[in-house]
């Protein structure tokens, strides 16, 4: 199952290094796509490149996705209080791939899961109210991390 | 007789010209408002199992709350089993998990479903959860024609908004049609569908946007039910609505005045609706979860309590407070009593419930109300022409060509902007910092939770008898194939004999087939 991915890229911006390329999607039930579709149109805004999986994905889609657009960073929005599950099972099927792909969340996520999330390797959470810049800086700095430590 | 504070007499209402309960109701639906009934205070709740949300249940059933209001889980309102691959980490966590009838008794467990009334929030499996009503009330002596409530039902919203659907939208009408025929002809008091405009505007709509969208989905549904072989007088008096209150407070009260106004006109002269109960707009309110913020969440009190006081003084005949930490979790049941004490505040104390409409008149108050009909006549007409002159085409079409979506996502990423660049303030997130520095205790699911069910699941399997469900899922297979009849009987059946709710769904995928939606970003 799954939806067909939307390849929702603008063209490179002017800066010199080619644009981050983000898959973002929502895993299993959750519907809640109005955060996502915001960090989207954020991203896109900010020159990365999108690539928009959207609602009832699996771990699975979402690590062939990686692969066919050789992604930089996976994003993924959690509203149904499952992320304490969920998030290390992506963490984990993305290393199982052999994919040096950080995974970002946001959404409804208490602070005090944020450290449980860290420590299974979560890459940044993203807590309601963030700003544009947090969001896109938060991204950036998953991305630089990620390349550093290889 | 009402008196002020101050001991000055007051009538039920004030100005001349159009009084409340007099068509189109802007003012209001009746002429005493809520001298004669206050709105009911119903509360949603669920979470865990089904006996920790029937103990939460007890609970504000003793606290005051005046009907129940469920919320299920995510693999519930989706359709699918507890046991389901995609269900783990969910099952429990956002509401409460209904796999088959064993649950339901649970979760109604001590509670006398022909004195409460209940509003059940579900729509893709709808017609299942109905079912499982029915058959807990009769297993415990209460028929069917004697319950009052009210179930969502409301789909098309699904594919606009919140995404929970799970066939294609055509089969997916016939179910909520077969839900309307079935309540029309057997459950005099139950209200088969609450058009929702609710998720649409947490979805990130205007507030015009939510009441077209809304209202269109309304028509689209009489016009399903008309087409199903119902007079409109027969089923109209018992759709209700289900809006949003945000926190533009007049904005809001000019949005409910111009719902009724509305509906009263379409279903008159569109529709041609005689019964005058089939003219008002009754509607239930939440206050906008989507307003909360996880930054300083004890400010979130105000926030709602402005908002419910918005719903009132708009005439709902029922209310939902959210409580304030929600932004971050679901909420504890400190928090949950508080939001219902709001109501109660709001109710009691302020003097807002004695006199009805008591905005109308005032000029920004009626140019408000002129100005959401205006933007939602616009709404109304490009959908009425992409169905060429059919509301019920015209919102599968905007459907199919992603209109509703679209607009919804333009909407709420320009909101978002606004809120970035500092020219919209939302207090202690861009502006008013500092000082959020207190722990707020959280409600946290137990981890045994998805064990529970899973176990509870299992045994329900393992003691029925799977001939009879073999036996009535295949008569609800053959009942779907056949577009005249009606679904709710043989569902009836099926859950009785403790068919699973995802072996329904799975079922009736078989003729029916599933919606997969195309992203738009």
């Amino acid at each position: 199952m799954g939806e067909p991915p939307v390849n929702a890229s603008l063209p490179p911006s002017a800066e010199t290094e080619a644009p981050i390329r983000v898959v973002l999607a929502k895993l299993g039930f959750d519907g809640h796509d109005r955060g996502l579709k915001v960090v989207a149109r954020t991203l896109r805004d900010a020159g990365m490149e999108v690539i928009y999986l959207g609602l009832r994905q699996t771990t699975d889609s979402i690590v062939a996705a990686c692969e066919q657009e050789d992604a930089d960073v996976i994003g993924l929005s959690m509203h149904n209080a499952g992320h304490l599950t969920l998030a290390p099972r992506m963490v984990q099927a993305v290393d199982q791939a052999g994919l040096d792909v950080p995974v970002v969340i946001g959404g409804i996520v208490p602070a005090d899961d944020v450290p449980t999330l860290t420590d299974s390797g979560v890459a940044a959470v993203i807590g309601p109210g963030a700003s544009a810049e947090e969001v896109v800086s938060a991204v950036k700095a998953s991305v630089s991390r990620q390349a550093a430590s290889q | 007789m009402v008196e002020s504070m101050s001991g000055i007499p007051l009538d039920p209402f004030y100005g001349n010209e159009l009084q409340p309960g007099e068509y189109p109701y802007t003012r209001g639906l009746h002429p005493s408002g809520y001298r004669s009934k206050l709105w009911t205070m119903r509360m949603f709740a669920g979470f865990g199992t089904a006996n920790d949300t029937n103990a939460r249940f007890h609970a504000l059933l003793r606290a005051g709350g005046t009907g129940l209001s469920t919320a299920f889980d995510m693999p519930t309102l989706m359709g699918r089993d507890s046991d389901h691959e995609w269900a783990m980490g969910e099952v429990g966590r956002a509401g409460v998990a209904v796999d088959t009838l064993a649950d339901m008794e649970d979760l109604f467990a001590g509670i006398d479903l022909g004195k409460v009334t209940t509003s059940m929030t579900i729509n893709g499996p709808a017609a299942i959860c109905m079912a499982m009503y029915i058959a807990v009330a009769e297993k415990n002596g209460v028929g069917r024609a004697d319950l009052g409530g009210t179930i969502q039902n409301d789909i098309l919203k699904e594919y606009q908004a919140q995404k929970e659907y799970i066939f294609p939208p055509r089969p997916s009408v016939r179910l909520v049609t077969d839900l309307i025929r079935f309540t029309t002809a057997e459950m005099p008091r139950w209200h088969p569908v609450s058009v929702s405009g609710y998720h649409i505007r947490e979805a990130g709509s205007t507030a015009a946007q939510e009441l077209a969208f809304t209202l269109a989905n309304g028509f689209a549904y009489v016009e399903a039910a008309v087409a199903s072989g119902l007079d409109v007088d027969e089923f109209a008096p018992r759709l209700s609505f289900f809006f949003n209150a945000h926190s533009d407070f007049f904005e809001e009260i000019g949005k409910y005045r111009a719902a009724r106004r509305i509906w009263a006109t379409w279903m008159k002269d569109r529709y041609g609706a005689a019964n005058p109960r089939s003219l008002m707009c009754r509607f239930h309110t939440q206050t906008a979860g989507v307003s909360l913020t996880a930054q300083q969440p004890e400010n979130n009190i105000a926030r709602v309590a402005i908002q419910a006081l918005s719903a009132v003084l708009g005439g709902t005949q029922s209310l939902h407070t959210d409580s304030y930490d929600e932004a971050l979790a679901l909420p504890t049941e400190k928090a949950a009593r508080i939001a219902l004490r709001t109501q109660q505040i709001v109710a009691h104390e302020t003097g807002a419930a004695s006199v009805v409409d008591p905005l109308g008149g005032a000029s920004f108050v009626e140019w408000i109300t002129d100005e959401m009909e205006r933007q939602a006549t616009e709404i109304f007409n490009h959908i009425d022409q992409r169905g060429n002159g059919a509301m019920l085409e015209g919102v599968y079409a905007c459907i199919e060509d992603g209109y509703f979506v679209g607009e919804i996502a333009d909407a709420a990423y320009r909101y978002e902007r606004e809120v970035n660049a500092g020219r919209r303030i939302i207090v202690g997130v861009n502006e008013f910092t500092e000082g959020d520095d207190e722990e707020t205790s959280l409600l946290s699911i137990s981890h045994e939770t998805e064990e529970l069910q899973l176990k509870r699941l299992a045994q329900v399997r393992g003691d029925r008898d799977d001939d009879a469900v073999r036996a009535s899922l295949a008569a609800l297979i053959e009942a779907a194939g056949q577009p005249d009849a009606n679904l709710m009987p043989p569902m009836i059946d099926a859950v009785r004999t403790y068919a699973t709710e995802g072996e329904i769904v799975a079922a009736l995928e078989t003729v029916f087939g599933t919606y997969v939606e195309t992203a738009v970003v």
